[in-house]
């Protein structure tokens, strides 16, 4: 039980870097990599500063401003020198590994004795060291965990949910899914694209911030693989609510979707996965999502007969 | 002076500039366009009648000359800043709408146009009620599928929405990019009689590219005729009203003739002289 509570939460901690990715994914159909990048520096601002003695409340608001400018860097760098948002999001990426180790001072920061959002949880919330849950002893520490984490990326989700329902929220929509339409309409698209970007990193970097205090410690290797996971997050989100016309579905489904994708690794570790294998696993996870509808669709259609439509 | 609403001077544009290939799209055009007057442009491919309205919208950067719009220079506008005049129908009925978005939310966004957008919900109870209003107009039942993705829409459908969406906000200038040439006859003719009926309502300074002739004879108040790069025939007021199909077909087979005596004039002096 203590392990699917530990899963969950971290599963609650990743639904803001799976969110993160939908609005660069899903709203302006980019596959953002600063991503990998915005989540170590989210790790690493937040360790530099608890370590310092910050509170944990301003430093988790520092780190997700860091995510905020990295993203904002690649917007600009993509939309103002005109490279393409792959590449500009492969270079932020690649400079933040290099600020972040400059943040942090090593590879490596333990955050064992500092105050964090994790231990601030246990001792606000009191609960007893063990509470019993559905018939099972469970650390009351970890469950306090959970519950501030699922608050806290509930919280922002419902924000974000609100946010893209606002006019700038709906423009900054419209000018990913039709810039052509949203120019016509007197947006200026090319600002709409900086802010989506800075947005999208700006929750990954919370999300980095939140899990180097939920483990522990901030690690360079951190990011690696982020944009990758988050998908995983999106994709099992839409798996299982479908694809709604609302936003606040589908935000719900990448919540949603992300900590049922941790709970599965959970079990799976659990059943006996090398853990080593899980980042090989998340991407051929994602590449089946991605590609399955497709080769059934191949297989289902029978050979040697010409489809026409007729529309 | 009559009011001049939209005043293009010397507006040139090539495509290939100094190269073999340089293809003069638009080659110095003058015009004037009196407000609340509709005006229809006529031309064959590569005539330049896009270029024209493209380098009004701001998506096509001239090469040189000058567009003022209301008294204000809007040359070196971008795109977006001269939306917040200018409003446009586009020839592709899914260029004008953004598909994942609903009905209502496309509305309101061309609602928007021109005023700032920030943090207050965008469809509220009154603004959907507005919208509501404005859609059962069309007659297509739309008003009771505000919340519809508006990419599971008919082109028609969009496209008269398209029209609908321009003309929310008033615009100093309408385009429209032969906004019905990829309908079906029957939506075409329901989005062109929308278009009239808008048109009219707001008495709108409306410029509209089209290879229709019937559309040219039967719609606005004034014809143009562009072959390339240049305005060819200018047909205002009465020679408008009088204008039947046969004699567009006459000035185009006048233009034909014109350049073949080019051709034939060139190669004659080739043969003489090289």
């Amino acid at each position: 039980m203590n392990l699917f509570i530990g899963a969950a939460a971290i599963g609650f901690i990743l639904a803001l870097l799976a969110l993160g990715v939908f609005v660069s994914y899903r709203i302006y159909h980019t596959l953002d990599i600063t991503a990998d990048g915005s989540f170590g520096i989210g790790a690493a601002v937040v360790a530099a500063l608890l370590v310092k003695g910050v509170h944990p409340l301003p430093a988790t608001a520092a780190a997700t401003a860091a995510g905020l400018a990295a993203g904002a860097v690649t917007g600009l760098v993509h939309t103002q020198l005109l490279v393409s948002a792959l590449l500009a999001g492969i270079l932020t990426s690649t400079a933040l590994y290099s600020v972040s180790l400059f943040v942090m001072g090593s590879g490596n920061v333990s955050l064992v004795s500092a105050e964090s959002l994790a231990t601030l949880a246990e001792r606000v919330l009191r609960l007893p060291d063990s509470v019993t849950l559905l018939g099972t002893p469970v650390s009351g520490g970890s469950l306090a965990t959970l519950i501030l984490m699922a608050l806290l990326t509930i919280a922002v989700a419902v924000a974000l949910g609100l946010f893209l329902a606002t006019d700038l929220g709906l423009a900054m929509r419209a000018a990913g899914n039709n810039p052509q339409m949203a120019k016509a309409v007197a947006i200026k698209v090319d600002w709409m694209v900086v802010l989506g970007l800075s947005i999208a990193n700006g929750l990954i970097a919370m999300s980095g911030a939140l899990l180097a205090q939920y483990e522990g410690f901030a690690n360079i290797q951190m990011g690696i693989g982020a944009l990758v996971l988050g998908l995983a997050g999106v994709m099992v989100g839409e798996a299982l609510l479908g694809r709604p016309r609302t936003m606040v579905w589908w935000i719900a489904g990448v919540v949603i979707g992300a900590v049922v994708f941790r709970l599965a690794i959970a079990a799976a570790v659990r059943a006996g996965l090398n853990p080593n294998a899980l980042k090989a696993v998340t991407a051929l996870f994602v590449l089946a999502v991605l590609t399955l509808p497709h080769l059934i669709g191949r297989l289902r259609r029978p050979k040697g007969e010409l489809v026409v439509r007729h529309g | 002076m009559a009011d001049v609403a939209l005043q293009v001077d010397r507006l040139s544009h090539a495509f290939h500039p100094g190269t073999s290939n340089e293809v003069r799209a638009l080659d110095a055009v003058d015009l004037a366009l009196e407000r609340g007057t509709f005006t229809v442009v006529l031309g064959t491919n590569g005539s330049g009648k896009s270029s024209l309205l493209n380098a009004i919208a701001g998506t096509l950067p001239p090469g040189g000359g000058r567009i003022r719009l209301d008294g204000r220079d809007i040359t070196r506008w971008p795109e977006e800043q001269r939306a917040r005049l200018i409003s446009r129908v586009f020839q592709n009925p899914f260029a004008g709408t953004a598909s994942d978005l609903t009905v209502a939310e496309n509305l309101t966004l061309a609602a928007q146009r021109g005023s700032g957008r920030w943090l207050r919900p965008a469809v509220g109870r009154e603004r959907r009620r507005a919208i509501a209003k404005l859609v059962a107009r069309l007659g297509m039942g739309l008003e009771q599928r505000l919340d519809t993705p508006i990419g599971l829409l008919s082109g028609g459908q969009r496209q008269a929405l398209t029209v609908l969406m321009a003309t929310m906000v008033r615009p100093a200038l309408l385009l429209l990019d032969e906004h019905t040439a990829a309908l079906d006859p029957r939506s075409a003719e329901q989005v062109i009689r929308l278009t009239r009926e808008v048109i009219a309502a707001g008495g709108l300074t409306t410029l509209m590219v089209t290879h229709s002739m019937s559309q040219a004879t039967q719609l606005g108040d004034r014809v143009l005729v562009m072959h390339r790069g240049r305005i060819a025939f200018d047909l205002p007021g009465a020679r408008r009203q009088r204008l039947r199909e046969d004699d567009l077909l006459q000035l185009f087979d006048q233009l034909r003739w014109a350049d073949r005596l080019d051709e034939s004039a060139a190669e004659m002096l080739r043969r003489a002289y090289v």
